[in-house]
């Protein structure tokens, strides 16, 4: 019959709103989900890839780098550049420079592959907004230097 | 009551009521923005104030800092009148609805009428602003607008005279006073009429249409036609049409609250009644409404004319005609009884 089938879509039209009414006060109820983010952000997990960043040593502080030069040379794209100097009476040469131009870096990870001691890592750092080209060249080893003296300030 | 007195009472409500008209249509924009934050479990405005409540001024200032263009093909007359007419219909309307039993501006024994004569110069103002932009999305917006007001009208009024017939008053005031506790509101007075909270529902599914409300806001369908009427309308010209649209929701859901929630009767004995109940019940009525406007999707034209013509309609005569039936047969149970 045709008004059976009138009533019909009538009330389940009416039913279907009711249950859509239902599941956002439901949400309305519950606790927001979302991130406060200049307040608050995420804490990356550890297989996050980033841009690279030096590891220190734990015990010196200094950088494990031995200035081998393989991350430069296995560099697809060329991104990195490396300066070392071995000062008077030491044994092994100490890292003077370390530049990562992140505008040509493709994050494929070779650098970090090639290393042999471990002497590089991906970061962590997502915020990278920024004015200029130039503020994408990073000097790797005054981040290190600044990351360093700021556990020191926080310790 | 002396002249003088007279003059004085009536700019007071004047001003109380543009005051009361603009900071609703100010932190009702702050309250949809709330809700719709926590509907979508995001928090909404909180950076501007303590839970961002001075974002409505914020906004206010940026609005009336913005220059008004006024694009070259428009007409000129048409467009700086519109959002007037938008604006002006619904505060007029204010002056009628009784916040408490004594906090009326002007006491009209044909109130409901009043309002429904203004509500209706409302599209008119959609209408000439859609019109007079000489914008084509503007102008189907404008025509969508009349069609989807006219739809609507039809089983709105017929709800509303199936009303005037159990109150046999169009007094606002007298019909607040005929509900006095919650089982003499007439959205339960079932032996007046036995569809009475159909016939709520249907009052208020026209109201949200009439004020051009998602999921019946067809007429600034972002995603077809821009912002529809108010596309060309830049600074305090758009303000004043969202002010319009914000005032035109606190008069449907004040004449749902009158009409059948029983007004500023209170519905607790141990409460009294007074303004405090009829505010209570019109940001309920405004919460539903914004609740309902982040719950549904846009309806099609033809949805929305199809829900009015083929449902609303058929539904609010047969209501009428049960109402009438109810009426002849028990003479008592209608009116103040």
């Amino acid at each position: 019959m045709i008004m059976g089938a009138y009533f019909k879509d009538l009330f389940g039209g009416f039913w279907s709103l009711i249950v859509g009414l239902a599941i956002t006060i439901k949400y309305f109820f519950q606790p927001v989900v979302t991130l406060q983010y200049p307040h608050e952000s995420l804490k990356m997990t550890p297989r996050f890839r980033g841009h690279i960043d030096l590891v220190a040593d734990p015990g010196t502080g200094e950088p494990l780098c031995i200035v081998c030069g393989m991350c430069q040379r296995s560099c697809p794209s060329g991104c990195i550049s490396l300066k070392g100097e071995k000062p008077e009476g030491a044994k092994k040469k100490v890292l003077t420079a370390y530049t990562l131009d992140f505008t040509r870096c493709s994050l494929c990870g070779l650098c970090v592959e090639s290393c042999n001691f471990g002497a590089i890592d991906f970061s962590k750092e997502y915020n990278l907004a920024g004015p200029s080209r130039e503020a994408y060249v990073f000097d790797l080893l005054k981040r290190l230097k600044d990351r360093r003296s700021n556990a020191d300030a926080d310790a | 009551m002396n002249a003088s007195t007279e003059v004085y009472r009536l700019i007071a409500f004047l001003v109380g009521l543009i005051a009361f008209a603009a900071l609703n249509a100010a932190y009702l924009v702050w309250l949809e923005r709330k809700v719709c934050g926590h509907i979508q479990r995001r928090i909404g405005p909180k950076e501007v104030g303590p839970y961002g409540l001075l974002q409505p001024i914020a906004d206010g200032i940026k609005l009336m800092t913005k220059q008004v263009m006024l694009p070259p093909q428009v007409d000129p007359v048409l467009f700086r009148i519109a959002p007037a007419l938008v604006l002006i219909p619904a505060v007029m309307s204010f002056v009628v609805i009784p916040f408490s039993e004594n906090l009326v501006a002007r006491e009209i024994n044909v109130g409901l009428l009043m309002v429904f004569a203004f509500a209706s110069v409302n599209v008119l103002g959609l209408l000439v602003g859609g019109w007079g932009s000489a914008n084509k999305y503007a102008v189907i917006s404008a025509a969508r607008c009349v069609s989807q007001n006219v739809a609507y009208e039809i089983p709105m009024l017929i709800t509303v005279i199936t009303m005037v017939m159990i109150t046999g008053t169009m007094n606002l005031n007298e019909i607040v006073m005929q509900q006095p506790d919650i089982t003499r509101w007439y959205v339960f007075r079932f032996t007046a009429s036995p569809l009475a909270p159909v016939a709520f529902i249907i009052f208020f599914i026209c109201s949200l249409a009439e004020t051009n409300r998602a999921p019946f806001d067809l007429g600034e369908a972002e995603s077809e036609l821009i912002a529809g009427f108010h596309t060309e309308y830049s600074g305090m010209g758009f303000g004043l049409f969202f002010m319009g649209e914000y005032a035109n929701i606190v008069i449907g859901t004040s004449l749902a609250t009158i009409l059948f929630l029983g007004g500023w009767q209170s519905p607790v004995p141990f409460i009294p009644g007074g303004w405090w109940w009829f505010l209570a019940k019109v940001y309920f009525l405004i919460f539903c409404v914004m609740w309902i406007r982040w719950t549904y999707p846009r309806t099609t034209l033809w949805g929305l004319l199809n829900l009015s013509w083929k449902i609303l309609i058929p539904i609010s005569l047969l209501n009428l005609l049960l109402t009438g039936g109810m009426l002849k047969l028990m003479p008592l149970a209608g009116g103040a009884g």
